[in-house]
């Protein structure tokens, strides 16, 4: 006979009260493991979809002039009188402490081409780590190999070229490998080829005029990431494009909060169903009470009674209710994947969390009824029978 | 050994004029071993009077002090270790626990007694021995009679054999057979050196006592030894077996 033994024998005997408080606790861990899976999921989602939005940070040569463009119009040439990167500097962006954010990194290197009398702005660039910096691009034909070259829509339209025609370049001749559909940015306008082809076209061998980097930075602000970049790089001026940047944790961050507020109040209401049933349980329980302090029990003994009992219903609770909210989620996610699959997130901190967070809520709401137990004179509780 | 001394015990309800003083300044003392019964009418302030004695109602003014410790100069948390470690109770109705064993029941008290497992349910089982029901160890509450009940609460009193038993009206549910076995355990444990002391409407229980007292109003009107009759004091029966000549009920 233990204290630990009267609280389980008390939990089977009251089995609806019992049960009613773990409804009560299992709904709200349901809901707040529910609510964080969810987010966590949903943002994992974003975040990999964000990273479709490509480029979020330039890397550029630090200039001291001033910029001589407004409004898309810019006097041609100037743009051009800077001391460029050399491409070996960019390894250093793989020591950064958030190294491991950067989705892609795409050097560049632009130079103008003379062809049949037109001048065109070619760009050298790495296509693999374009197809995650421009995912917007759609190429008719292929991406070119070397010796080839992509156009931008405008640029074919008026070179009037197409796929398979040939592009003199520097005394070389590319092949047009694919044309871009038009995209609406800069990018129609421009040529664009093998870095390696571009470099040794323009006499610019391991040197590049610019470096985009697609980087999410989800537990921190992008201004590290560009701050941490320009630590590595001294000789470049780096920029996020805050724009973008800053809408997309926004809305992060809008929608936690929503939905950690919602869990909130249902925890709160889950406490409530606690505290209440609890009070009506230690009420019901004036003569049992009455018996353990007549016989010697401390009131913290008695307290430790309410305490054992909240206790292990809410340990329960705990295991129910994350495997309840990960089941909800599940579910949940399943409806609305539109057409792909979100990768539910199994964390053992969200279980352990689960878990503690039902043990303090149980424990807190219980706390009142267990003084109120405790409180209790024996001699008014045996008296009043 | 417990020698119990109040002093001037007053225990008054409510205040000013609808103040009304339930025990009125009652003193007396009580040697080791002695069987009291406590008489009085209703509301004369018998058990108001036991639960002072039994740490559980502290007095308006007096002290209670039992082997020199005043017991209400404890903190409360000391008074609850003074009860299990100097009282056994037998309350007025059975109070048993309902969903614990009869077993169960009578180890209650060890429950925070930092005893080993073994130790606590050996302890019980000799106790519910001593009231003959043993064989009953496994039965909850509602499963067992009204006498078998009392038996328990006795047990469950005596489990981890205090020098001092309280028992308020430990008849008054019982029919005269299953009474006349509870004085006869009360009288066996008294033999055995434990104090008992009894608060009792019934003047046939009063009649197991040695030493009787009568409250009248919160007042000790008559406190007197008195002999047993010599068919009460003969050697009581085993459980189970009282004398039918043995009459103990409640008015």
């Amino acid at each position: 006979m233990t204290l630990q033994w009267i609280a389980i024998r008390n939990l089977m005997r009251r089995r609806g009260k019992a049960a009613f408080i773990l409804a009560g606790l299992v709904i709200g861990i349901g809901t707040a493991v529910g609510i964080v899976s969810y987010v966590n999921a949903v943002t994992h989602d974003i975040l990999h979809k964000l990273e479709q939005y490509g480029a979020n940070i330039l890397i550029v040569p630090r200039t001291e002039n001033l910029a001589l463009s407004y409004g898309g119009l810019s006097l041609g040439g100037v743009s051009f009188e800077l001391e460029e990167l050399r491409e070996s500097e960019l390894a250093a962006l793989a020591s950064i402490p958030n190294a491991g954010n950067i989705a892609a990194l795409g050097p560049m290197v632009l130079g103008v081409a003379a062809v049949e009398g037109r001048r065109i702005l070619m760009a050298g660039v790495d296509f693999s780590a374009a197809g995650i910096l421009k995912p917007w691009w759609e190429v008719r034909g292929r991406i070119p190999a070397q010796d080839e070259v992509l156009l931008g829509a405008e640029a074919a339209r008026v070179l009037n070229l197409g796929i398979g025609d040939r592009l003199p370049v520097g005394g070389r001749s590319l092949a047009i490998a694919g044309v871009l559909a038009p995209t609406g940015s800069q990018d129609d306008h421009l040529a664009f080829t093998n870095l390696a082809d571009a470099q040794a076209a323009f006499d610019k061998p391991g040197r590049i005029s610019m470096a985009e980097v697609a980087a999410l930075c989800k537990d921190c602000p992008i201004e590290e990431m560009v701050l941490q970049i320009s630590a590595a790089l001294p000789r470049a001026k780096v920029m996020a494009i805050q724009q973008v940047v800053q809408s997309r944790m926004e809305m992060l961050a809008q929608f936690k909060k929503f939905a950690y507020g919602i869990s909130a109040v249902v925890l709160l209401i889950g406490s409530l169903v606690v505290l209440v049933t609890m009070m009506g349980s230690v009420r019901e329980r004036t003569d049992e009470i009455g018996i353990f302090r007549a016989i010697g029990f401390r009131r913290s003994h008695i307290m430790r009674i309410v305490f054992l009992e909240a206790g292990l219903l809410s340990l329960l609770a705990g295991v129910l209710g994350y495997g309840l909210g990960l089941a909800a989620v599940q579910v949940a996610l399943s409806a609305s994947a539109e057409g792909h699959a979100v990768h539910l997130p199994l964390s053992p901190e969200t279980a352990l969390g689960a878990l503690a967070l039902a043990l303090s809520l149980g424990l807190l709401a219980s706390a009142y009824p267990a003084a109120l137990a405790a409180r209790m004179d024996p001699n008014d509780a045996l008296r009043s029978l | 050994m417990a020698v119990i001394v109040a002093e001037n015990l007053v225990k008054t309800f409510g205040r000013g004029e609808s103040a009304v003083a339930a025990v009125a300044g009652i003193s007396f003392r009580i040697e080791p071993g002695e069987f009291v019964s406590i008489m009085g009418e209703s509301g004369a302030g018998k058990s108001t009077l036991l639960g002072m004695i039994g740490a559980m109602n502290t007095p308006s003014s007096g002290r209670l002090v039992v082997d020199d410790i005043d017991v209400y100069a404890l903190p409360l948390e000391q008074q609850a270790d003074f009860r299990r470690e100097y009282l056994g109770f037998v309350f007025q109705g059975f109070h048993l626990v309902p969903y614990l064993t009869v077993l169960e029941n009578v180890m209650l008290p060890l429950a925070v007694s930092g005893r080993g497992k073994k130790e606590k349910r050996g302890m019980a089982v000799a106790a519910l021995s001593q009231v003959g029901l043993a064989e009953k160890a496994r039965r909850l509450p509602g499963e067992i009679s009204g006498g078998e009940k009392e038996r328990v609460a006795v047990a469950r009193a005596i489990v981890n054999a205090p020098p001092v038993l309280l028992a308020d009206e430990p008849t008054g549910n019982l029919d005269s057979r299953n009474s006349a076995e509870i004085m006869a355990m009360f009288r066996r444990l008294n033999g055995s050196g434990m104090t008992i002391l009894m608060v009792t409407h019934s003047r046939d229980c009063a009649v197991h006592a040695r030493r009787r007292m009568i409250v009248s109003d919160g007042r000790l009107v008559s406190d007197r030894s008195a002999t047993v009759a010599p068919e009460l004091a003969a050697a009581p029966p085993a459980p189970g077996r009282v004398a039918s000549t043995a009459r103990c009920f409640a008015p």
